[in-house]
C-alpha cells in the first residue's frame, strides 16, 4: 500500500465536499500543530441527521482526503454515528498506509466534525 | 574533491539505503548527522572513563571530569570566548535561553521592554512571553521586510531606554538571513540593553567569535553541529554572569548549603546544578575538533556554494516560490521554498519516497510564517557532507513533484 492511495490522489484532485454552506447549523475548525494547517468543517442537519456537509482549509492532501470521505461517509447519516467513527475507519476508506508522523493529518477532520457536533447539543 | 566529497566517508549514516534510494540527508538545519570520530568518542568514554564528574573521589571520576572540563576549553577556544567562565554546559540553545530569560527576567520590573524579531524560532519567542506574563514586561518585534531581512531602521526606533533585553537570531532557522548582530548589539548596548543572541543556525556554519560579537548572552546546540543531542552551550560574558543569579537550584550549583540558604558556587558550574550532560560534551569535543580541522572559512564557503546552486536550480522550476535573502553571501545554510498545489508536508513525503530528506512545515517559527501568509515551507539545509549531486538530486525530483499528486 502506498503513502498516497489512488484515493488520497483522487480526493485530493477531485474532492467532492470542498466548500463551504450558505446556512450551516453546525461549524468547526481546528488547527493542526504539527504544520498549522486549519481545517474547517460545516454541516445542515434535519430531525437528527447530517443531510449536507462541506469542508475548507489550506491543508496536505491528507487532510483534505480525510475530510473529503469523512463527509461522504457521514451525509444521510445519523449525526450521532459520527461519534462512532475512528480514524481507523477513515483509514481504511483512504486505503492508505499512513505514518505515525502524519495520523493527525488523517484524524484532524473527524475530530473538527466531532467537536462542532458536540457543541450543537447533537448527541 | 570537494569539501562535502571528501567529509561524506567520515559519516556511517550517509551510507544508508531510504526507500530504495541512496540517502539524501538536507536538513542538518534540524539535526545534523555524526561523524564516526564524534560517536567514537562517546563509545569510548563510556567503555573506559564513565563516572559522575566533580565530586568523585576516584579515577574515573577524576578522568571524566578532565574530559568534561577539557570539552569546555575546546568550546572556549573554537568560539573564542575571553574565559573558561563564561562556557556554561546546557541540554541545548532551547534550554541556554530559557536559562537566560529565568535569570534575566527577574531583574526586569512591569513596564520594562524586551525586543525581538518577526523570524525568531519559538525557542527565542515563547520564553520572554512568559517572562512578559510573569513579569509585565512588554514585548516589542522587529518587522521582517519582504526580502528577508530584519527592518533595522525599525530597530534603531525600538530601542529606548525602557528596553532592558534585546533577543534576536544569528541566523534565521528558515530564510537563512544572517542578522548584522555586532551592530545589532552596539546599538543595544548604547541603549542600556542585554543583548540575547540564538546561534542555533550559526556556529554550525559560520566562522563565530563570540568577544568580537559582544553580546551578552550567546546559545547554541551541539546536535546541529555534528555533535550529540542533549548538550548545548551557553555564553554569557563573565561580568553579565557574575551579576545574576542562578536560574535554577540543585547540586553541583552550590558552595555550601544550609537548611534555610545556599551559597552559589562559582562560574560556570553555578549555571549547572545536576549532572551534566558528560558523555555529551565528549561528544560535543569531538565534533568541535572535527569543525576545526575543516576550518570554518572553507565549511562557510562549501555551504554557501551549495545554497546558490539550490537556489538557482530551484528557482528554474515552475511552479517554485523561494522565500528569504536570494544573495547567498547574506545567507545561512538554509533554502526554504513553496511549490505551488503542493503541501510542503506532502512535497516531504514525496521527496522522501526518494531517499531526501527535508523538513516541512512552520520550522518553529509560526509568527514568521503569520508574516509570510503561508502556512508553511518546505526547507533544504545543508551541512559539510553535502555535495552539488544532492543539490541536483533534489532538484531533479522537486521538478517532478507537481506530476505525482
Amino acid at each position: 500500500m502506498a503513502l498516497y492511495s489512488d484515493v488520497i490522489r483522487e480526493r485530493f484532485r477531485k474532492p467532492r465536499f470542498r466548500g463551504a454552506l450558505e446556512r450551516p447549523d453546525v461549524s468547526g475548525e481546528d488547527v493542526n500543530p504539527l504544520c498549522g494547517d486549519r481545517i474547517r468543517i460545516q454541516a445542515r442537519l434535519d430531525g437528527g441527521r447530517l443531510v449536507e456537509g462541506r469542508w475548507t482549509g489550506d491543508c496536505c492532501a491528507i487532510s483534505a482526503a480525510s475530510a473529503d470521505v469523512l463527509l461522504e461517509m457521514m451525509v444521510g447519516q445519523p449525526a450521532a454515528r459520527a461519534r462512532e467513527l475512528t480514524p481507523a475507519s477513515i483509514l481504511e476508506r483512504l486505503d492508505a498506509d499512513i505514518r505515525p508522523s502524519r495520523m493527525k493529518c488523517v484524524a484532524l477532520p473527524l475530530a473538527v466534525l466531532q467537536e462542532a457536533l458536540t457543541k450543537e447539543g447533537t448527541p | 574533491m570537494s569539501l562535502g566529497e571528501r567529509c561524506r566517508p567520515d559519516f556511517p549514516i550517509l551510507s544508508r539505503i531510504v526507500n530504495g534510494h541512496p540517502l539524501v540527508y538536507l536538513d542538518s538545519a534540524a539535526s545534523s548527522q555524526k561523524p564516526a570520530s564524534v560517536i567514537e568518542a562517546i563509545q569510548r568514554y563510556y567503555e573506559t572513563s564513565h563516572a559522575n564528574v566533580h565530586r568523585s573521589i576516584h579515577t574515573l571520576g577524576e578522568e571524566a571530569t578532565e574530559l568534561y572540563e577539557a570539552a569546555r576549553d575546546a568550546v572556549r577556544a573554537f568560539l573564542g570566548a575571553r574565559t573558561r567562565e563564561e562556557i556554561v554546559f546546557t541540554r541545548g540553545t532551547t534550554e541556554s535561553l530559557n536559562l537566560v530569560a529565568q535569570a534575566v527576567g527577574r531583574t526586569l520590573q512591569p513596564g520594562d521592554e524586551i525586543v525581538v524579531s518577526e523570524l525568531e524560532h519559538h525557542s527565542n519567542l515563547v520564553p520572554w512571553q512568559m517572562v512578559c506574563r510573569d513579569r509585565g514586561t512588554v514585548l516589542k518585534a522587529i518587522p521582517v521586510l519582504p526580502e528577508g531581512y530584519l527592518d533595522l531602521e525599525a530597530y534603531a526606533r525600538l530601542l529606548s531606554p525602557r528596553t532592558r533585553v534585546v533577543a534576536v537570531a544569528h541566523v534565521s532557522n528558515v530564510l537563512g538571513t544572517i542578522n548584522p548582530v555586532a551592530q545589532m548589539v552596539e546599538q543595544a548596548h548604547r541603549a542600556g540593553a542585554l543583548v540575547c543572541l540564538d546561534g542555533a543556525q550559526a556556529v554550525p556554519h559560520l566562522p563565530v567569535d563570540v568577544s568580537a560579537i559582544g553580546a551578552d548572552f550567546y546559545a547554541f546546540s551541539g546536535h546541529k553541529m555534528l555533535g550529540p543531542t542533549g548538550i548545548g552551550v551557553l555564553h554569557g560574558r563573565r561580568e553579565i554572569l557574575e551579576r545574576l543569579e542562578p536560574a535554577w537550584g540543585g547540586g553541583e550549583m552550590i558552595k555550601e548549603v544550609w537548611i534555610d540558604h545556599a551559597q552559589w558556587n562559582d562560574l560556570p558550574w553555578r549555571f549547572e546544578p545536576g549532572t551534566p550532560p558528560i558523555a555529551d560534551a565528549v561528544g560535543l569535543h569531538a565534533a568541535v575538533e572535527y569543525l576545526g580541522k575543516l576550518g570554518m572559512a572553507q565549511v562557510s564557503a562549501h555551504e554557501q556554494a551549495l545554497t546558490a546552486a539550490t537556489m538557482e536550480a530551484l528557482a528554474d522550476i515552475p511552479g517554485v516560490t523561494l522565500y528569504g535573502p536570494r544573495n547567498p553571501e547574506m545567507k545561512g545554510a538554509v533554502v526554504a521554498f513553496n511549490l505551488e498545489g503542493i503541501h510542503p508536508h506532502d512535497g516531504a513525503a514525496l521527496l522522501d519516497q526518494r531517499g531526501i530528506a527535508v523538513r516541512a512545515g512552520h520550522h518553529c517559527a509560526q509568527p514568521l510564517m503569520k508574516c509570510l501568509q503561508i502556512a508553511g515551507t518546505l526547507r533544504a539545509s545543508f551541512s559539510v557532507y553535502n555535495t552539488a549531486q544532492d543539490v541536483q538530486r533534489l532538484a531533479e525530483a522537486v521538478a517532478t513533484l507537481r506530476g505525482e499528486l
